[in-house]
């Protein structure tokens, strides 16, 4: 998303970012700022529209926001420079220089092609396991979606990460492209999985990042290979506390039609704006593969007992003992935030405003941070 | 996982997966394979415009050349599926309806109910539609209202890639006779289409766009026509929202009503000549069970009441086109009482 | 009299043995006693629409279907409550189906031209002209890919003969060479049109030898001859040797269907019935060879004349179809 100007190292460029596999270019549907305006990193620069999805793009660094160069409503190609951020002293020329290269790079439609995550895939007990990776830093960090999510669900967080470690993001067993089977559907069966996708790709430590569904599957992979596991982050996960919106995942695990489906995504988000058509789209589009409907109704009973949680995570986490991190949503509607308490004094807790149970993509910076901190240990 | 591929693509790598899945499918039509008998190649064509290319040697024994006969294979493809066997038999061309109708819509299609509901007859008929190619009168029409009047068929109008693969999975697997018609002029049209397979259920529609000004419900390859006309109307601040009904049989009249009850302005956008067509029977939907929100007369953009015509200059005023549908909107939207 | 030798009385009877003979009886009997009592039923006005009656040709069905079993289908014509009767279809749900009652073989949505029981390889009565040969192109198809050793028999009429889909059919059978055997019975008449002056070649047998296939004619009031030529074909279709054409010639004794005055006939039907009739020669044949004796076979009449009083009285009484039967069964998924 940035990177420092080779002449002159003090201009940040801001560029749109590659959220995604399949997103050639974005359109910056408003802007936040203004030239002029001093920013923090974290803080919201753009709204940007996608193809698939809708997002805000975080700053990410410091500094005073010196050229806005992509227009409200222009579609720009992923790399394209957006924007010049730099501190005050340096000189105007400098900034006109690099604004004008920019807007001429721009016109003339020659960005260079940002290389994206690298997709690969494993083989674990018969199955396939779908992953994108992204970044090559020292540490290891397995970002791992809910139920009915895939790895493109952390497409706000696996590219700022990417700078600090590698980062996998998987599709479990049932999801995104890995093979439709889950087999009895257990948490067992999913925490296998992840180990064997560690054991294939010689990963011996690893900072494990659970969402919802995920967040139990971590823990139960941390529970059964503790010394493999350097922390947890854990983002609204399943397993904890004694409160499950179990008429949300039905209606998500039968609606057959987009129609149904939307009324269901709305749960998800504090913001209902986020409930795109294109979002509902695609997740029909996966649940139509064959079979989904099944995986999705086998999970089901592993996640539910009757209107109760079927999973009870806390209790796994007790054979772990490294660093837990936990983020919540407050206007969780799936998960709610209350659950948190059933961590005790186990795990930092962050509560994060204006998010709904998709935590890492209304308010990924939250995600960020947390995941950006078990790093830092 | 999703990649590129074109419409022709689609409906090869569906029928190939269904084959692979399931031994009961069988392939069947005029140089379905190509070469049979010929001293030369035995999967010469794999189809008039190379659609079921390569099936032949991946499955032997499974797709069958016919001789030029569509009575008589149309009807074995028919009573084939009585017998256990999920045929999809290819119809050249949807004009050539004309010498094996029988098979189809007194046969086939009468069996479930004239039968008191114990007959099971899960056949796919694929076949080519539309103007376009300079094909000419009898090679260029848009049949399918025909079809869609008979009770007991169901009927299919993929308009892109991802359109075409799942509702051709969903009609093999579909326990009832099946008319799964193809756009001639889309077959090059790429779209992402996932790898796996996966089925699109009939009778739901898909919201293509979304607006609030007008509702355009258009089929088949009029839903490409309609988006451009739809991004040149935004342009001018006006927000279409399109409505591909992908199968006119059983059709989701809900998503249209329920459009035209948020937009109050109907344009109807089919290739198919007008009298006692979808674009009628749609109408008549909207105006019988949506009138109160009707905040202008409803319009419709079709072929006019010829037989295509071949000349270039001629086929081309034929074809509903993205200005016709954009000024049809702009009618809508500038009319008053 | 002096009795036939055992030998001799095999082949008078085709070697069928004392079972088969009687069930072939009885499967003839049944469906003169139907069609002849659906003939009376008719004229009190209580049964609706058309009925076209076999009446006269129960060899041709009977001896036909004594060589198929479940792994075989057959089509049928508008004239077709023989071909169902001796594909096993139940006789009362038939007659019901006739009275249009729910009780009946299609619900009561069918009536008597378009009887079926798909689940014993009987795809229907058929009111298209024409209608049956190619769908028994895909029944003969789907046996030969699935290797079951079935075959799939088309009875058709003198005037199915003349339609563009019984001659495509003829083909494709010849072309893809399958285990299908194409039964023209020929009658003398389509409606009210004779074969004679409508059928352009001598037989409708003839035409078999411009699709490649072998053609065969035989006397249709014989059960035997019947029987035979069937058998031989039907074998040949069963091992591979592909699709045969056996023309089956008689007179049906009704017209075309209830109610046709039939001033277009001479004395034919009357000079049949007393000299030429299948069941007749069939109990002459089987009680002279010694095989079967007189009152086994009055034996069957009398049971079959109290299964088809049972079955229109049981038809009468049953209910009929409601608004509720409307709009059910277009499809299997709607």
């Amino acid at each position: 998303m940035t990177d420092p100007v080779s002449t002159e190292d003090a201009i940040t460029k801001v560029t749109m970012p590659k959220w995604g596999l399949s997103m050639k270019s974005g359109k910056i549907t408003a802007w936040f700022v203004a030239e002029g305006d001093e920013v923090a990193e974290g803080d919201d620069l753009a709204d940007i529209d996608t193809d698939k999805i809708t997002g805000a793009l975080e700053s990410a660094g410091a500094g005073l926001v010196r050229r806005i160069i992509a227009e409200t409503n222009e579609d720009v190609p992923v790399g394209g420079t957006i924007a010049l951020i730099a501190p005050a002293d340096v000189p105007e020329e400098l900034i006109d220089e690099a604004a004008r290269a920019a807007r001429e790079e721009l016109d003339s439609g020659a960005v260079d092609e940002v290389a994206g995550p690298v997709l690969g895939t494993v083989q674990v007990d018969g199955r396939t396991l779908s992953y994108a990776t992204l970044g090559a830093a020292e540490e290891t960090v397995l970002l791992v979606h809910g139920y009915g999510g895939d790895k493109n669900s952390w497409l706000f967080v696996q590219e700022p990460l990417s700078a600090r470690a590698t980062v996998h993001a998987i599709d479990l067993p049932g999801h995104g492209d890995s093979t439709k089977d889950v087999g009895d559907g257990s948490l067992d069966t999913l925490a296998g999985a992840l180990l064997g996708f560690l054991e294939q790709q010689g990963i011996e430590r690893v900072h494990l990042v659970g969402h919802s569904l995920g967040g139990a599957v971590v823990t139960a992979a941390a529970a059964r290979e503790p010394g493999r596991i350097a922390s947890l982050t854990l983002v609204a996960p399943a397993g904890y506390g004694d409160t499950i919106n179990a008429d949300y995942l039905r209606g998500f695990a039968s609606a057959s039609s987009r129609r149904e489906l939307k009324p269901h995504l709305l749960h998800l988000f504090a913001d209902s704006g986020q409930v795109t058509r294109q979002l509902a789209d695609d997740l029909m589009k996966f649940k139509r593969l064959d079979g989904v409907q099944q995986a999705l109704d086998r999970l089901l009973g592993t996640l539910l007992d009757g209107d109760r949680p079927g999973i009870d995570a806390a209790a796994l986490l007790q054979k772990f003992a490294g660093p837990v991190t936990v983020v919540w949503g407050r206007a969780d509607q799936v998960l709610p935030a209350a659950n948190a308490t059933a961590l005790g004094g186990r795990a930092q807790v962050t509560y994060v405003d204006h998010a709904g149970h998709m935590v890492h993509m209304e308010q990924p910076s939250a995600v960020v941070d947390a995941v950006t901190g078990a790093l830092d240990g | 996982m999703a990649r590129t591929i074109s419409y022709r693509e689609a409906v090869n790598e569906a029928l190939r997966q269904e084959m692979e899945r399931d031994p009961s499918v069988i392939v069947m039509g005029e140089d379905n394979a190509g070469g049979a008998g010929s001293p030369g190649e035995d999967d010469a064509w794999g189809g008039v415009l190379g659609v079921t290319k390569g099936l032949y040697e991946q499955f032997p024994g499974r797709v069958l050349d016919t001789p030029i006969s569509e009575s008589a294979f149309v009807g074995a493809a028919v009573g084939a599926a009585t017998r256990g066997l999920r045929p999809v038999a290819e119809l050249m061309f949807i004009d050539f309806m004309g010498v094996c109708f029988d098979q189809i819509f007194n046969q086939a299609a009468k069996f479930r109910y004239m039968f008191g509901g114990k007959a099971v007859t899960p056949v796919v008929v694929r076949t080519m539609y539309g103007a376009g190619l300079n094909a000419a009168a009898q090679h260029s029409q848009c049949l399918y209202p025909v079809f869609t009047h008979i009770p007991g068929l169901k009927v299919v109008l993929p308009s892109s890639p991802y359109e075409a693969k799942g509702l051709l999975i969903q009609a093999i697997r579909d326990n009832d006779p099946v008319i799964f018609c193809e756009h001639k002029a889309l077959y090059d049209m790429t779209g992402e289409v996932p790898e796996d397979s996966y089925t699109i259920p009939f009778g739901e529609a898909n919201v293509v766009r979304d607006g609030d000004d007008v509702t355009i419900v258009a089929l088949g390859r009029m839903v490409s026509v309609a988006e451009e006309a739809a991004a040149e109307l935004a342009r001018q601040g006006v927000q279409a929202e399109i409505i591909d009904p992908r199968t006119t049989s059983p059709l989701d009249s809900d998503t249209i009503l329920e459009s035209v009850e948020n937009t109050g302005r109907l344009v109807v956008v089919d290739e198919a000549t007008p009298r006692c067509s979808m674009a009628t029977d749609i109408s008549a939907l909207v105006a019988q069970e949506a009138f109160g929100a009707l905040r202008a007369p409803i319009e419709m953009v079709t072929a006019p009441h010829t037989p295509v015509p071949f000349a270039q200059t001629l086929e081309q005023l034929y074809i509903p086109d993205a200005q016709k549908v954009a000024n049809a909107v702009k009618k809508t939207m500038d009319w008053k009482k | 009299m002096t009795p036939t030798q055992p030998a001799q009385a095999a082949q008078a009877t085709s070697g069928l043995d004392e079972k088969a003979l009687l069930e072939a009886y009885r499967t003839m009997r049944t469906i003169r006693e139907f069609e002849e009592r659906l003939h009376l039923e008719f004229a009190t006005g209580e049964i609706p629409g058309f009925v076209h009656l076999y009446a006269g040709e129960e060899a041709s069905a009977t001896a036909v279907c004594a060589h198929l079993d479940e792994r075989d289908s057959i089509a049928s014509t508008h004239r077709g409550h023989g071909h169902c009767i001796a594909k096993g279809v139940d006789v009362k749900e038939m007659m019901a189906e006739i009275y249009g009652r729910v009780t009946g073989s299609c619900r009561g949505k069918g009536g008597s031209m378009h009887i079926a029981d798909l689940s014993k390889g009987m795809l229907g009565a058929n009111g298209i002209v024409g209608g049956g040969p190619p769908l028994i192109c895909g029944t003969a198809l789907a046996a030969k890919q699935q290797g079951t050793g079935g075959v799939g028999v088309a009875f058709f009429g003198d005037g199915a003969s003349n339609q563009g889909t019984t001659l495509e059919a003829l083909n494709l059978a010849s072309v893809w060479n399958l285990p299908a055997i194409f039964v023209a019975e020929n009658n003398g008449y389509a409606e009210a049109t004779a074969a004679t002056w409508s059928v352009a070649c001598d037989n409708i047998a003839d035409r078999a030898a411009g699709f490649g296939m072998p053609g065969v004619i035989v006397d249709g009031f014989d059960f035997f001859a019947v029987y035979e030529a069937a058998g031989e074909a039907i074998e040949r279709a069963r091992e591979g040797g592909g699709p045969t054409l056996i023309e089956v010639k008689f007179t049906r004794y009704y017209g075309h269907f209830e109610g046709d005055q039939q001033t277009y006939r001479a004395d034919e039907v009357a000079r049949a019935r007393a000299s030429l009739d299948c069941l007749k020669q069939f109990r002459e044949r089987v009680t002279a060879s010694g095989r079967l004796d007189a009152a086994a076979l009055d034996g069957i009449d009398g049971e079959v004349a109290g299964l088809i009083e049972a079955a229109v009285t049981e038809a009468k009484q049953a209910p009929t179809p409601t608004a509720d039967d409307l709009t059910t069964d277009v499809y299997v998924t709607y």
